[in-house]
């Protein structure tokens, strides 16, 4: 069997633009999930979640002509994905609007209480699935504007720049947010993690 | 922390803060620990969707793509008739 072409998110784009739709199919295929994800970081629920990556796809795909192509797709798909993930939070809270840009931050979040050493490879002491339940569950855990920093930083490795600009937010609130992301799911993992060392002959 | 983190902060701070964590077992090992969160995370690969919410998606975007082709041969037979009237 022939290897799978690798994936050209420029020229797809430009063969969507075109009217070629099995292109946009292709760039369906390779971000739903990843739009799935934020969405769900973002409204922290299923059905919600679906309602956005619906609506964000529907919409990059009807506004394909308006998209200028000096940022990366990507990032401007994110940029729609937020956005509506955001009317669904306005929609359940009427008396308040929100946006990625509220200030939570109380600093509380971001104490260190857990002072444990872990393994070297922490992971590798559960399965694939558990692990993915693991991290799940915690980046779920968080307030959505860091879990959405934190997804498109560190799991997806976008820039700095990128994800100011995908999100919506100034660089330095992207810096700012991934810190207290980042020691907040360390303090999260750490009941995981941490090196069981002699506590183990406790239960022998 | 995050630059440094990152390996993007400037030399002297780098120095320091090596210092400092080289010498202080607490920021050892929040330093050491918080490193090995970033590992973890890193490139890890969303789920798969639902089968049901993928049909769910492939079906609205097929209907979207479909009604975008009737507008456009709509709007050509529309060009074609006028151009046969004029």
């Amino acid at each position: 069997m022939p290897e799978p072409a690798p994936f050209d998110e420029a020229a797809l784009v430009a063969r969507a633009r075109s009217g070629d739709d099995s292109a946009f199919g292709d760039l369906v295929n390779h971000y739903e999930r990843r739009i799935f994800r934020l969405a769900k970081n973002i409204t922290q629920n299923d059905e919600d979640a679906e309602d956005v990556l619906q609506e964000s796809f529907m919409k990059a795909y009807g506004n394909l002509d308006t998209f200028q192509g000096n940022s990366k797709f990507y990032t401007w798909l994110v940029r729609i994905a937020v956005n509506e993930a955001l009317m669904k939070l306005r929609k359940r809270k009427t008396d308040k609007t929100v946006s990625l840009d509220e200030q939570l931050d109380t600093g509380e979040d971001t104490l260190v209480r857990e002072i444990a050493v872990w393994d070297d490879n922490p992971e590798q002491r559960y399965s694939q699935d558990e692990i993915r339940e693991i991290l799940d569950k915690a980046v779920a855990s968080l307030e959505p504007i860091y879990s959405s920093v934190f997804q498109l930083r560190d799991v997806e490795e976008l820039s700095t720049e990128e994800t100011a600009e995908a999100l919506n937010i100034s660089v330095p609130a992207v810096k700012s947010r991934l810190l207290r992301a980042r020691l907040q799911l360390r303090e999260k993992l750490t009941r995981f993690f941490q090196r069981k060392g002699d506590d183990v002959f406790a239960y022998l | 922390m995050s630059e440094f983190l990152d390996g993007t902060c400037d030399q002297a701070m780098k120095r320091d803060l090596e210092k400092h964590v080289n010498e202080c077992p607490n920021c050892w090992v929040v330093f050491d620990t918080t490193k090995k969160t970033l590992k973890v995370f890193k490139g890890m690969e969303p789920k798969e969707l639902p089968s049901a919410i993928r049909d769910r998606l492939m079906n609205a975007l097929t209907k979207k793509m479909a009604a975008k082709k009737c507008e456009h041969s709509h709007q050509d037979s529309h060009e074609h008739s006028e151009a046969a009237t004029s």
